[in-house]
């Protein structure tokens, strides 16, 4: 069966289209009370510009699995980490071509997500999104997108 | 000072900040440092709205994020006058963003515990986007500081132009400190030492001189002529169209 908390971790994140929000780890709670549903979520950077977005996505979602009464709560505590995007979704990235983080406070260097070469070089600390930063693989010569480790 | 102008210092500070480091988007010299400033403008907007929000809050007056940053006037702003300086060179850029970057830093890092829990969770949030903040703008001052003979010279011209409005960061008045004391918020004098420690560091990697004097200080509420014709750029849509939405 599938559950409500299924479907709204079923959204996909609008920056990171092959992550859902389980796998993005900022799905918190969904709460049925009767025929209210209350999802609690929390955004990965303070400005995250899509956090607009996602909330409609979720209210979307729900109201076509028939929920009428929808409200998305947003919390901050504990703050998001890289740390919470789980394994599934690291293999996602790699498999779109976008280095997933290191562990916090471990630092490894950042693999291309093509070749698989640990010769990479950063471009810039600052990405096409508030979560990535721009690499460039001194193997294969592919630029490439990899989310920043916080 | 009350609790709630405490708050709105903060919050003024992160958003007009953010307007400034905007004004560079499309005109950064290179397209990385374009994308590097509008995505710190975005970490500070971030953290300006859920400040403002608060301050909204605090204040009981059911005014929002919105009403405190498109409907205050030039004097109701809160924030410190360094981050309403104009953009200057690139110089200029850089040496205000690490004065703030530092100070914002430490300011979220100690946040962590304080007894206000609001602030405690947003500078949780905050403090990791501010280690970039202050990265990325360390490592310019010590490019353009320990660069050519002309980059040396503008670098340490804007370190000069913009030291003076420093002093302001760490000015609070009796509330603050009382409020600093009962371990309600952090009261921003008690981290002079360690700013001036760490911007002390990243100056002598760059081979540049510290100012040595302040500035006649200014409580938070006094502005510089700039910030008029800031806030009249940020406020003209939503003055022009209350009520307006995308």
């Amino acid at each position: 069966m599938v559950t409500l908390f299924d479907v709204v971790a079923a959204v996909k994140d609008p920056e990171l289209r092959v992550l859902n929000l389980a796998e993005l780890g900022i799905l918190r709670d969904v709460a049925v009370d009767g025929d209210a549903v209350t999802v609690t979520i929390t955004p990965t950077y303070s400005g995250c510009p899509a956090m607009d977005l996602i909330r409609a996505d979720i209210e979307s979602a729900l109201h076509e699995a028939g929920v009428s009464e929808i409200s998305v709560k947003t919390v901050l505590d504990p703050p998001w980490s890289t740390d919470m995007i789980t394994e599934e979704g690291r293999s996602k990235l790699a498999a779109a071509g976008i280095a997933p983080p290191g562990r916090v406070f471990v630092t490894l260097s950042v693999r291309c997500p093509r070749c698989g070469s640990p010769a990479t070089e950063q471009l810039s600390r600052f990405g096409s999104t508030a979560c990535k930063s721009l690499w460039r693989c001194t193997s294969c010569l592919e630029p490439f997108d990899a989310v920043k480790a916080i | 000072m009350s609790h709630v102008g405490y708050v709105l210092g903060l919050a003024d500070d992160a958003l007009v900040a953010a307007q400034r480091l905007g004004e560079w988007c499309s005109r950064a010299p290179e397209m990385e440092e374009d994308i590097a400033l509008a995505n710190i403008a975005l970490d500070q907007l971030g953290v300006a709205r859920l400040l403002l929000t608060y301050a909204g809050e605090l204040e009981g007056a059911g005014r929002t994020e919105d009403d405190l940053a498109y409907l205050r006037s030039e004097q109701e702003f809160r924030n410190v006058r360094l981050v309403e300086l104009d953009n200057g060179d690139f110089a200029v850029t850089m040496a205000k963003l690490l004065f703030l970057s530092i100070y914002q830093r430490l300011l979220y890092d100690r946040s962590i515990g304080v007894g206000d829990e609001r602030i405690a969770a947003v500078a949780a949030k905050a403090r990791k986007e501010s280690a970039y903040h202050v990265d990325h703008s360390s490592r310019w001052v010590v490019r353009l500081g320990d660069g050519t003979e002309e980059s040396h010279r503008r670098m340490q011209a804007a370190v000069d132009l913009v030291w003076p409005y420093t002093d302001q960061l760490f000015e609070v008045d009796p509330d603050v400190h009382a409020l600093g004391l009962a371990g309600v918020i952090v009261d921003p004098s008690t981290l002079r030492p360690a700013w001036l420690a760490a911007v002390d560091a990243v100056l002598t990697e760059a081979t540049l001189t510290r100012p040595a004097a302040g500035s006649p200080v200014a409580k938070r509420g006094e502005h510089t002529e700039a910030l008029a014709k800031l806030l009249a750029e940020m406020q003209v849509l939503h003055r022009a169209h209350p009520g307006a939405r995308w």
